[in-house]
């Protein structure tokens, strides 16, 4: 009777390891949970020749917004050239986003991607992108980035408006060598 | 003895509890519902809330009853006599089919308020919420208007430990803002939320609805207003210590007005907050709602002569402006005293940052550091240098020299 | 004189130790349960402490006695201290109390376990409460510790972390010895269709212990890395997302709720019957509900934070998903108002608290059903409509189904019966201020007063006074309990082996007091003796 009771224990303590375990493994799955059902607005990126490829959808318009966000603790400025941009799905477009050190010494920054609605960031590919990599910007130093974007064809007819935001968060030092591979999601969006 | 004794003690606690119940209903016009709100979204919303409100109720009441008349009849003292069955496949079933019937019902029409509320686009203008620890943002895309919105000073004044204000004579305790956003009746607004530390949500309940903003994420949201006036709400996630102190007001006003407040907040090049303050005494008189509190008009028209006054202002003047402005934007941190919260926010009475070169401070100050915000876009340099001054000169501080508004320009 | 009974047929704890050591050491389930219990009963009032100062702080607006910072800090390990401390606690004491003398079983299946899994709880909560003295001051980020929030608290975050980690460990081998003993140490004859009922929801609760607590402290120790060790799992600046630690939270949270109510609905499940003087109804669907329950509480956690923007097709599938959970539940509301149908009722003590149960769970259940509904609940959400919600299911729902526990089993633990005048004031007391406390938080909520603020515009004046009044007079109402349990240890009517006339179930052939030891000799069960 005990001994089988000190079985049980013993698979049931396997089982409890396996959820703490099983905790972790909601990390990478929640990020192709997200991915497939768009939960945190992830975006997706792509080669420029699988964009060119694609079809363009010239009987309909989508308006893109850009929205730049500085986190509180970085003192640079950041800004696109134009708050927002009408495409056709399918086409390729760029944006030119600015960034500017604002203070006297170096710093880096890492910007992070957000696309609203939810929904959309499924149809949101970029083939070009300054976002998860480091910027090193020297102190007063302005700085143009890129980014070429691709709405997918076959983006819902509902959708006719969809927001781009970044948000550049200061990179602290501890940090600044290893980032890619401690980099979850730098990983994920660029395969 | 004993049911006379607790039927007794029952009826003092009912009597007390009605009349604090009707007391508190003749005395207040606090809603005890939901209100029905002024958005076609926050309808459908309140609606929905009625329907379920409504069959909720009704099993209750069914439920209750026939329990209640168990309770009553099947009472050993009564008595009845137990029987013995312990299973009836048709009751067995019958309540698990009647409530899935119930909750489908229920879900229909949720789904489609649910639908409804998602279509975020063809909206004709985007407002992006920003949560700040502990004030909104707010950035007008299409018009590059953005401004900060803080809890309003009577309120701030009053809030505090023992400040011996009643907050019963303070207008809006804890609703009002120094800037509401202003924004067009009959239109569709697309509202963008996201925050700049840690979570917050906006919530305005006349709008029908509330949603995070998180750091480094954008949630988008959509809004039409369809009666001008001034709607009220809180920020709706805990974040931090004064979650409780950063109210939002959102001035819904006809599209003239909108109009000409636009016009106002960009022909006028004072900056950000000079313009967004003013604009909140514009409002106020567009609008049938109070003017706001006397104490942020002063504030207001005090900002709008250092503006003018430039970098030409005595050290009397900085430390006076100093004064006030501190009460606005440092106290909520570093406390009324300086002296900070042990652990979380440094005291600023005898800080070696305070006392010690101008340019560090003035560094600190405009790029921020750790929970400390970079305050270079929220204040102009007179403002920090009014700030920086009064610290310098305040409590145990033993720096006592200012800093001028030229100085903070050099920094930048 | 249970000692001279057991004496001679036993070897190895052949005489009851004595002495401090009798409970330092102890590794008999009685005396585990009521250790259990006892500190349960401490960590309620020490949580009910935190409750008032909360409600001291709302009775007027303005800020009269405490910081902001002070307050969040109050909210935050009152939640603490009243789930880990005193609901979970308690429920394991009742566990350990009865589960042995239920299926007939000599004790626990691993006594030394027992032991540990108990006293890592008062280290753990020495952890947590000594944050109240450090730099920065006590956890105030809220229960739910959500990222970046969470982060920013000073040196108590370690503290914080590694508590949440003991609880943890110790709930999970408390769980794991519930499950080894059930499933091995049954006597002769109790096939799992003749355990009680109270027995069927601690096994299923024990399971979401051990499925639902180790995600807990997954989440924690990746909060714990993020702090100290540079990863970047909530952290957006890293590419992590902070909305991730909420998702894995309440992956572990809704399960939790369930956690916490499976033990009452188990112990109103034995009640009611007795007091009924009826068989329950339905016991095979009962046990196939609670697992229906238990199996729907992993897919329902995102209904805690509709808020944070999810799509569409998220929101709705959550929505369905919880309004599903209210089928089940329905069924067990259902199959008790049958078991009490046509009875032959009596209201002792413990029958009013199960009946309690019923009526303010139900209405708990309600509102649950409202906020279920995603479009409405983007306007509960965070209000004190939640607060009310909660605290119905948490208070009247969970903690009388704990009392009425108490008030059944005392006089079997302790051989004396309780005073019955003395336990109906506690009922009753409890029972109006209960209300008086959180009714009209429904209203405050749906006025437009969100929780966790120390402060509030003063419309919201009135009912936030009354709701203090109620909570102060619920607070003192618990002192009665304590006085019924003294007075009930030191003696009183000596009670019978059955104590109650119309209890069925092995745990009633024992003596009242149970020897030490009971069950050396498994007893055989039939269906007559079993919970029929």
């Amino acid at each position: 009777m005990v001994k089988d009771a000190v079985n049980t224990a013993k698979l049931l303590f396997v089982f409890a390891i396996a959820m703490f375990g099983f905790g972790y493994a909601l990390v990478p799955l929640y990020d192709v949970f997200c991915e497939v059902v768009g939960i945190n607005g992830k975006t997706g990126q792509i080669s420029e020749s699988t964009a060119i490829a694609g079809e363009i959808d010239t009987n309909r318009l989508v308006t893109v917004e850009f929205d730049t966000n500085v986190n509180t603790a970085l003192p640079w400025s950041f800004k696109a050239e134009q708050y927002k941009k009408q495409v056709h799905p399918g086409e390729i477009a760029e944006m030119m986003f600015v960034a500017h050190n604002t203070s006297d010494r170096a710093i880096v920054g890492r910007a992070v991607p957000s696309v609203a609605p939810a929904q959309a960031s499924l149809f949101f590919n970029k083939t070009e992108c300054f976002c998860f990599t480091e910027q090193v910007l020297e102190p007063g130093e302005r700085k143009e980035m890129p980014v070429k974007f691709v709405v997918d064809a076959e983006l819902p007819d509902k959708i006719t408006m969809m927001t781009l935001s970044y948000t550049f968060f200061e990179v602290p030092e501890a940090e600044r060598v290893e980032t890619a591979s401690k980099n979850r999601i730098i990983d994920n969006n660029k395969s | 003895m004993s049911v006379k004794i607790i039927s007794r003690v029952a009826t003092l606690c009912v009597t007390v509890f009605l009349s604090l119940v009707c007391g508190a209903v003749a005395a207040e016009t606090m809603p005890l519902n939901l209100t029905e709100g002024v958005t076609p979204t926050s309808k459908q919303v309140y609606d929905l809330h009625m329907i379920i409100l409504y069959i909720v109720t009704a099993i209750g009441v069914v439920v209750f009853s026939i329990m209640c008349w168990s309770i009553f009849h099947h009472r050993k003292s009564r008595g009845a006599v137990a029987a013995d069955f312990s299973h009836s496949t048709f009751a067995e079933v019958t309540w698990t089919i009647i409530p899935i019937l119930i909750l489908v019902a229920m879900a229909i029409p949720a789904t489609k308020t649910l639908i409804f509320m998602e279509q975020t686009g063809d909206s004709e203008m985007t407002i992006k919420v920003t949560g700040y620890q502990w004030k909104w943002r707010y950035d007008y895309l299409e018009e590059d208007i953005s401004f900060y919105s803080t809890l309003s000073q009577d309120s701030n004044i009053a809030r505090q430990r023992n400040s011996n204000v009643d907050p019963n004579t303070v207008e809006n305790y804890l609703l009002d803002v120094d800037n509401p956003v202003v924004v067009p009746v009959n239109t569709k607004i697309r509202i963008l939320t996201t925050a700049a530390d840690v979570n917050h949500a906006w919530w305005v309940p006349a709008l029908g609805w509330k949603r995070d903003a998180i750091p480094g994420f954008i949630n988008d949201n959509w809004t039409y207003i369809e009666e001008p006036g001034v709607y009220r709400g809180q920020c709706a996630e805990l974040c931090g210590k004064d979650h409780g102190f950063m109210p939002i007001v959102v001035n819904a006003v006809s599209k003239e007005d909108y109009a000409a407040w636009v016009s106002e907040m960009k022909g006028d090049d004072t900056g950000g907050m000079v313009k967004a303050a003013m604009a909140t005494e514009e409002a106020a008189v567009i609008t049938t709602e109070a003017a706001p509190a006397e104490a942020a008009e002063e504030v207001v028209e005090e900002v709008v002569a250092m503006a003018e006054a430039g970098a030409e202002m005595s050290k009397d003047d900085l430390l006076a402006k100093g004064k006030d402005l501190y009460a606005v934007h440092c106290v909520a941190c570093h406390m009324a005293e300086g002296q900070g919260v042990e652990g979380l926010f440094p005291a600023l009475d005898g800080s070696a940052i305070v006392n010690g070169p101008k340019a560090d401070m003035i560094n600190l100050i405009l790029n921020g550091k750790n929970l400390m915000p970079a305050f270079r876009d929220q204040l102009k340099d007179a403002e920090l240098a009014a700030i920086m001054t009064h610290e310098r000169n305040s409590w145990g501080n033993t720096a006592k020299d200012m800093i001028s508004a030229a100085d903070v320009a050099a920094a930048r | 004189m249970s000692e001279a009974v057991i004496h001679d047929d036993h070897h190895d704890h052949d005489h009851k130790p004595t002495g401090i050591g009798r409970w330092l050491f102890s590794t008999n389930h009685k005396d585990i349960g009521t250790m259990y219990m006892v500190f349960a009963l401490i960590m309620f009032f020490i949580g009910g402490a935190m409750a008032l100062v909360i409600r001291a702080e709302l009775f007027q607006p303005g800020l009269q006695y405490v910081d902001p910072q002070f307050f969040n800090s109050m909210t935050t390990v009152h939640a603490l201290v009243m789930i880990f401390g005193a609901v979970m606690p308690a429920g394991v004491g009742l566990a350990n109390w009865m589960i042995p003398i239920m299926i007939g079983a000599p004790d626990m299946a691993m006594p030394r376990m027992n032991n540990m899994s108990f006293w890592i709880l008062p280290f753990a909560f020495t952890l947590l409460l000594s944050t109240f003295f450090m730099q920065g001051g006590a956890p105030a980020g809220g229960w739910t510790m959500y990222p970046p929030l969470v982060l920013q608290l000073g040196d108590a975050l370690p503290f914080l972390i590694f508590a949440v980690h003991f609880l943890g460990v110790s709930s999970i081998m408390g769980a794991i010895n519930i499950i080894a003993t059930v499933f091995n140490m049954r006597a002769p004859g109790m096939t799992f269709m003749r355990l009680p009922l109270f027995v069927w929801t601690w096994i299923i609760t024990a399971f979401l212990l051990i499925a639902s607590m180790p995600v807990l402290a997954g989440a924690v120790t990746m909060l714990l890395t993020d702090a100290y060790f540079g990863t970047s799992f909530f952290n957006a600046a890293g590419g992590g997302d902070p909305v991730l630690f909420q998702h894995i939270f309440w992956f572990f949270g809704h399960p939790e709720v369930y956690i916490l109510v499976l033990p009452s609905f188990g112990i109103i499940s034995q009640i009611i019957p007795t007091f009924s003087r009826k068989p329950l109804f339905g016991y095979a669907s009962m046990v196939y509900a609670t697992a229906a329950i238990a199996f729907l509480s992993f897919f329902v956690w995102a209904h805690h934070m509709f808020t944070v923007g999810m799509p569409l097709t998220g929101e709705l599938f959550f929505m369905y998903a919880t309004m599903s959970i209210a089928v089940p539940t329905g069924v067990k509301i259902f199959n008790w108002m049958a078991t009490m149908w046509r009875g032959s009722m009596t209201f002792e003590t413990p029958m009013l608290f199960s009946i309690g149960v019923l009526f303010m769970f139900s209405i708990g259940g309600f509102t649950g059903v409202m906020m279920g509904i995603t479009p409405v609940d983007f306007q509960y959400h965070d209000t004190y409509f939640i607060v009310a919600h909660f605290h119905y299911v948490l208070v009247p729902g969970i903690i009388y189904g704990i009392f009425a526990g108490v008030y059944y089993w005392l006089p079997k633990w302790t051989g004396n019966m309780y005073d019955e005048k003395l336990g109906k004031l506690h009922f009753w007391t409890s029972t109006i201020s209960v209300n008086v406390l959180f009714f009209p938080m429904h209203f405050l909520g749906l006025a437009g007063m969100p929780r966790r603020i120390p402060d509030y515009n003063v419309q919201f004046t009135d009912w936030n006074q009354v709701a203090s009044v109620g909570g102060f007079a619920f607070g003192l109402s618990q002192l009665i309990l304590v006085w019924v349990v003294i007075k009930c240890v030191r003696g009183g009517e000596k009670a019978t082996d059955q104590v109650w006339e119309g209890a069925h179930g092995l745990e009633w052939t024992l003596s009242s007091p149970p020897p030490f030891h009971s069950f050396t000799t498994p007893p055989q069960v039939t269906d007559a003796t079993a919970h029929s």
